[in-house]
């Protein structure tokens, strides 16, 4: 893939639900309940089930990854700046976008944007890629 | 509240954790990445987060009030099946903010004399 500084990356969509949200926990260990049991995240505080902000970032990071190939991901940092609220029953989108902001020596930095709906959910979102 | 004594100090494991490739199939499959060479970019949390807990755990910070606020991950190679990683822990930085402690913790995977992945997490413990 050839890439131009400024380019901007074509958006890609993925779901989060529930029934993720229990996978992720057991593939990563994160079995905070504010991510699965929806009277638990209530009764702190929160509107509902939130996706672990852990798991927002692993999709930012495959659609990273899938621009260059897999393990060429060398750098990749982000802020959780607004939970991902799950409700149950419900697919959220999330849509990953993406612009090259340099490119040197063979890698490629590049700005992430994170949104579910209107709501950008993480900040400061950047990626170091190497490329094939 | 963390002990001031402890910030800047390494915590490292006595024992290494050895990457099954069932651990990376299932995580790649929860983010739908097919390809199973090599572990996706964030899988080093699936054991830097636990083992830096276990490391950290009698630092005074109180981990059933931790949020996560930011996370860096520098991957100087991807993480593979039969890695057997050790991790060190240090608490880089610590400040209290209207009665949230802000905490930022690295967390370094070695394998063997080779760094593998280095992790900085921001946490916030909510008063």
């Amino acid at each position: 893939m050839t890439l131009t500084v400024g380019q901007e990356l074509a958006p890609k969509s993925y779901s989060i639900n529930r029934a993720l949200l229990k996978h992720y926990a057991d593939a990563s260990g994160d079995q905070n309940p504010i991510h699965q049991d929806e009277s638990f995240a209530k009764s702190v505080g929160l509107a509902d089930v939130i996706a672990h902000g852990m798991f927002t970032m692993a999709l930012a990071g495959k659609y990273l990854s899938e621009l260059a190939g897999s393990g060429s991901v060398k750098e990749f940092s982000a802020k959780f700046i607004k939970p991902v609220v799950v409700p149950a029953g419900v697919d959220v989108e999330l849509v990953v976008s993406g612009k090259v902001l340099e490119l040197e020596g063979g890698l490629a930095k590049i700005e992430l944007t994170a949104m579910c709906g209107q709501v950008k959910v993480l900040g400061m979102a950047k990626g170091v890629i190497k490329l094939s | 509240m963390l002990d001031p004594d402890l910030i800047g100090r390494t915590f490292t494991g006595d024992k290494s954790v050895k990457v099954s490739q069932e651990s990376i199939t299932k995580f790649a499959a929860v983010i739908g990445e097919p390809n199973l060479d090599c572990a996706p970019p964030t899988f080093a949390i699936s054991i830097t987060l636990d083992q830096s807990q276990k490391l950290l755990q009698d630092s005074g910070l109180d981990w059933t009030r931790v949020v996560h606020g930011e996370q860096k991950f520098e991957i100087l190679r991807p993480i593979v099946a039969g890695d057997d990683l050790l991790c060190s822990s240090t608490i880089e930085t610590h400040r209290v903010v209207a009665g949230n402690e802000i905490v930022s913790v690295r967390s370094d995977l070695h394998s063997g004399s080779d760094l593998v992945v280095s992790t900085w997490s921001t946490l916030v413990v909510r008063a």
